[in-house]
């Protein structure tokens, strides 16, 4: 943590008392919303969900860094805290969980694939490393441009670094000097692969160098420590001064998704021993001891997201399915058929 | 038809006809590797090659960085080199980044080397809807290979043709795309028999004889025009359900045979209907044997577009159910 | 890191007398040559036929000789596999093609490697250890890598893959993939990169976000070399440790030799549409042929009269293997249904 215990002074980074109770209503938010998601799983009412515990940290810092109204942000499936960071809404989380017609995607993906352009949210797959190449495509419109003081967050976690299409990003944003930050949530597997077997050595922000953009690595489990790292990179690529290569330390507490069991690739143990640095609880106890909340502050946060999920699990649920006749819609500008006449 | 060594059999359903015939494989045969996204620890997520890992080791039970294209291109060049791979790959859906792999080099490996080098690589890949899969996790990809020459196309419906066919697939001298219906896995169970058996590639296998109409299907979509099929027989009406089970090289004489006896020709199947493999089924039917036809040459397939939306509403929008199936069977009978 | 070692080696001064050998003989310093002056004919003799009309098509090397020829003599005949590209005739002849069946694929005859299918210089041959390669951009490169696998799968010390590519093939995803895979299971494999800063007529610094591919190295957790290309003894010795260090199970290197392309990209490019004659004019001061022949004189390697002697011979050879394969007969159409699949071509299956 960035906390300076001994001297009783906590490294803001020019965070306010409020962003930095906003970026633990986030955690918090995201670790209640993603529990309900495998909770509605659970009792038969979802058919799949997806957790993103153990990125809380990464992903409120990083959300805090984002310019709204003007960054765009191209995610990947574990990213439903960076997106509510962004200015996406519970409700609209629900509606995605449940399918609803109402739904950004008119409940056609999956969960956690959110699209929103009002909020600048790119649209993408469940494939690996699709999105990067749009996240660099993105950036470029941008530079075409000449809007400054504008840039694109592109997230992916350790697996898709193996991608080619990550390497094939990675290389034009660099030869364009791009504002584009790529900024990678290490969290140590890829469903069942460890980072030793996806590649040979640890560390992703060395990668950087053979591109030609600066790389740093960062405590994902501190909210500051990653608003100050993504702040630095998006600062650096709104200005002018090109692509950076960012990497975020996390772990991934839960299985890959309600689909996976992970005790059959790594040990309850391991979990366990990483839960010691659960950066819901470690960032709460941060805000205490620095009397920018008192306990009943947070005891009450905590209740107020409770309240704030449960209204909107009500609300997205009491919405209806898309229709039968809207598979057809949306497919191409006018008529789908492919045959004319 | 199979030619089984042993007359008993175990029942099993198609994860467990896979995973069978994948450990026979792999033990009788130190040439036979396994590469995919989490196929070792994890042993696959559907489970098949679960435990593999641990008798066969890491160096036959490969877990690969996430990097379809150089996992059927690593896969091309073991294959070269005398070994025979089986690469995986996660979903169907994911494909896409290796095609050129499978479609400008495996495909072609043979050819462009005047027969010096050869591609014996199984790439099975799990494919279709019904599964709630979403747009990334439904596709069928046949139609996107069965127009490469070089390539073989296998879709098998039934456990025991799952253990024929890939064992075939991995005998074969040329690369093969085994693709595997998700939705079948745990939902079909049948006799599988006991023992090593190879299914030739390209014989189609006609599940239920009738006179009044041809129902040509694979994958999933066989085990339901064979349920649509029995509802007719209640009311009189005689189908013959054909099971393709190989998509290329495919089989001419079966189709044939049955609809210059039936005079009637329905295809079914759940791949988009433009360009899909009815098209080519409809032409063949059309250049060979368009006088012994009754009626027109109908498809029932997956409307044109991607498959398939994730809420529920959508999902049975695009699929054809047995209902559905027997409706259009009745029109064609009584047309 | 090896790399400033060896730069420091070349640059110091490539034309002192005291050279390095790196143990090469006389004998085998003479064999690079011949490769090098045999690439270079051969080269010319399809840009030759090809405005003739003889020919539809031809591509070139034109300083790629010295790296090409250094790597093909690290090269372990019999054991090594050979993962080239399109541009690496002086490789494919190092390792032992010949003259003869360089033409053959030129003209595409019928007993050309693969019957006058493939482009020319696509060779495939089980007795050289060449695999079959297609002209698509580093789809090359996972087969060598899983060659190697399957090397080190069998335990086959002592053999090792040497795979080739240009600069341009270092952006594909595949040339990443296959590295990252390489650099994972620890494979007996060399990526060697033969830099000549032109992708037909897209420069290095369009290629990549700074100039040095070599430097990539370390982010995939593998050594990383440079060397320089134009000097044949350099690539062989910088080729030859990485050989050694993969057969005897070492892993993975990646080798960058920086070389330059002189001639257009094929017989159907214009490369004054892109790039100026002054750029390539001062280049040509870097030829590695004259270099080394000029090595060899001044070593006493080899006299003016046998440098004369040798080039005739080299003429007569390529003189010789154009008669001969010219008028060796094409495929007949038939043959363009053979060798799809093991049994037949047609997609259809049944009793005819």
């Amino acid at each position: 943590m960035s906390t300076d215990t001994k001297a009783g002074t906590l490294e803001r980074h020019g965070l306010n008392d409020d962003q930095l109770r906003a970026m633990l209503r986030n955690m918090l938010l995201q670790r209640q919303l993603d529990n309900r998601g495998f909770q509605l799983n659970r009792q038969g009412k979802v058919p799949f969900a997806l957790g993103s515990e153990g990125h809380e940290a990464l992903q409120a810092g990083a959300a805090m860094a984002f310019d709204r109204g003007k960054d765009i942000l191209a995610p990947y499936y574990r990213d439903l805290g960076l997106c509510l960071g962004i200015g996406l809404t519970p409700y609209e989380i629900m509606l995605s969980i449940f399918a609803r017609e109402s739904d950004h995607n008119g409940g056609r993906q999956f969960p956690n694939h959110y699209s929103s352009k009002a909020i600048g949210l790119m649209s993408f797959s469940s494939v690996l490393a699709a999105h990067l190449p749009h996240a660099v495509g993105a950036a470029y419109a941008i530079a075409y441009r000449e809007q400054a003081g504008r840039a694109v967050l592109a997230t992916c976690g350790d697996g898709t670094t193996s991608e080619g299409e990550w390497h094939e990003s990675m290389n034009f944003a660099a030869i364009h000097k791009l504002p584009f930050v790529m900024l990678v949530e290490n969290n140590e597997w890829a469903i069942s692969t460890p980072l030793s077997r996806q590649m040979a050595q640890p560390e992703i922000w060395k990668r950087a160098a053979g591109y030609g953009m600066p790389g740093r690595r960062f405590n994902g489990f501190d909210p500051i420590e990653t608003y100050a790292a993504v702040k630095e990179a998006m600062d650096r690529a709104r200005s002018g001064g090109g692509p950076s290569l960012i990497e975020g330390i996390c772990y991934r507490y839960l299985a890959h998704s309600t689909d996976d069991n992970d005790l059959t690739y790594r040990t309850r143990e391991e979990v366990l021993e990483r839960r010691k640095q659960d950066p819901v609880p470690a960032f709460e106890a941060v805000l205490v001891e620095h009397g920018v909340m008192t306990p009943q502050e947070v005891d009450a946060m905590r209740k107020d997201v409770l309240r704030e999920t449960n209204e909107a699990t009500d609300a997205a649920e009491a919405q209806p399915y898309p229709k039968p006749a809207d598979l057809y819609t949306n497919l191409y500008e006018g008529a789908w058929q492919p045959w004319q006449s | 038809m199979a030619v089984v060594s042993n007359t008993s059999s175990t029942v099993m359903n198609n994860v467990e006809a896979v995973r069978a015939t994948l450990y026979e494989a792999m033990r009788n045969d130190d040439r036979t590797v396994i590469l995919g996204e989490d196929v070792g620890a994890r042993g696959n997520v559907f489970l098949i090659t679960k435990d593999f890992i641990k008798e066969f080791g890491p160096e036959r039970v490969i877990d690969t960085p996430i990097a379809e294209a150089s996992i059927v291109g690593i896969a091309v060049g073991m294959a070269m080199e005398g070994l025979r791979p089986i690469a995986e790959i996660q979903f169907a859906d994911f494909i896409y980044p290796s095609f050129n792999q499978i479609v400008g080099e495996a495909a072609k490996t043979r050819y462009r080397s005047n027969g010096e080098y050869t591609c014996p690589l199984v790439i099975r890949a799990p494919y279709g809807g019904g599964v709630r899969g979403a747009l990334s996790h439904s596709v069928s990809v046949e139609a996107l290979f069965y127009h490469v020459p070089g390539l073989k196309i296998v879709a098998p419906s039934f456990p025991a043709d799952v253990k024929g066919l890939l064992n075939a697939a991995i005998d074969d001298p040329d690369p093969v795309l085994f693709l595997e219906h998700k939705k079948t896995y745990r939902l079909i169970k049948g006799e599988v028999p006991d023992g090593h058996y190879t299914i030739p590639l390209g014989k189609a296998n006609v599940l239920k004889e009738g006179t009044q109409l041809t129902a040509v299907s694979y994958g999933l979509y066989v085990h339901w025009a064979l349920e649509a099929a029995a509802q007719l027989q209640e009311s009189g009406l005689s189908v013959e359900v054909i099971d393709l089970r190989s998509i290329r090289p495919m089989d001419k004489t079966t189709i044939l045979r049955s609809v210059e006896k039936t005079r009637k020709l329905l295809i079914i199947h759940e791949d988009n209907k433009f360009g899909g493999v009815g098209a080519e089924i409809s032409a063949m039917v059309a250049e060979e044997a368009l006088f012994h036809l009754d009626a027109p040459i109908r498809r029932l397939a997956g409307p044109d577009v991607p498959p398939m939306g994730y809420a529920l509403p959508l999902e049975e929008e695009f699929m054809s159910s047995p209902a559905e199936m027997a409706q259009a069977m009745r029109e064609l009978v009584e047309f | 890191m090896r790399v400033v070692g060896l730069v420091a080696v070349q640059h110091r001064d490539p034309s002192a007398s005291s050279f390095g050998r790196h143990g090469l003989s006389d004998q085998q310093l003479l064999a690079i040559f011949r490769t090098m002056l045999m690439h270079r004919t051969l080269e010319n003799r399809g840009f030759q036929l090809n405005r003739q009309g003889k020919i539809p098509f031809a591509s070139a090397g034109e300083g790629h000789e010295a790296v090409q020829a250094g790597a093909a003599m690290a090269f372990a005949r019999g054991k090594d596999i050979l993962v080239p590209y399109y541009r690496d005739l002086g490789l494919d002849l190092g390792i032992g093609l010949t003259p003869y069946e360089v033409l053959l694929s030129l003209f595409a005859r019928a007993a050309d490697h693969s019957a006058g299918r493939q482009f020319p210089h696509h060779y495939a041959s089980r007795r050289l250890g060449v695999q079959t390669i297609s002209s698509v951009i580093a789809a090359q490169l996972p087969h060598a890598v899983g060659a190697a696998y399957a090397l080190h799968y069998r335990g086959e010390r002592g053999r090792a893959v040497l795979t080739t590519f240009g600069d341009g093939a270092t952006s594909e995803g595949e040339w990443h993939e296959s590295v990252n895979f390489a650099a994972v299971h620890r494979l007996p494999i060399i990526f060697l990169c033969e830099n000549n800063e032109w992708a037909i007529s897209t420069p290095l610094a369009k290629q990549m976000g700074q100039p040095d591919v070599y430097k990539r190295a370390e982010g995939y957790g593998l050594p990383g070399v440079v060397v320089d290309g134009m000097d044949a003894i350099a690539c062989y010795a910088a080729v030859k440790e990485a050989l050694e260090r993969a057969r005897s199970g070492g892993g993975p290197t990646l080798v960058e030799a920086k070389c330059y392309r002189f001639l257009a990209h094929t017989t159907d490019d214009d490369d004054r549409t892109y790039r100026s004659r002054e750029e390539v004019e001062a280049r040509r001061k870097d030829d590695p042929v004259p270099r080394f022949e000029r090595l060899l004189l001044d070593e006493s390697i080899l006299t003016e009269e046998g440098m004369e002697a040798l080039k005739r011979s080299i003429r007569e050879e390529v003189d010789e293997a154009t008669d001969r394969a010219e008028v060796m007969a094409y495929a007949p159409a038939e043959d363009l249904y053979r060798d799809v699949y093991a049994d037949g071509w047609q997609p259809w299956r049944g009793e005819e």
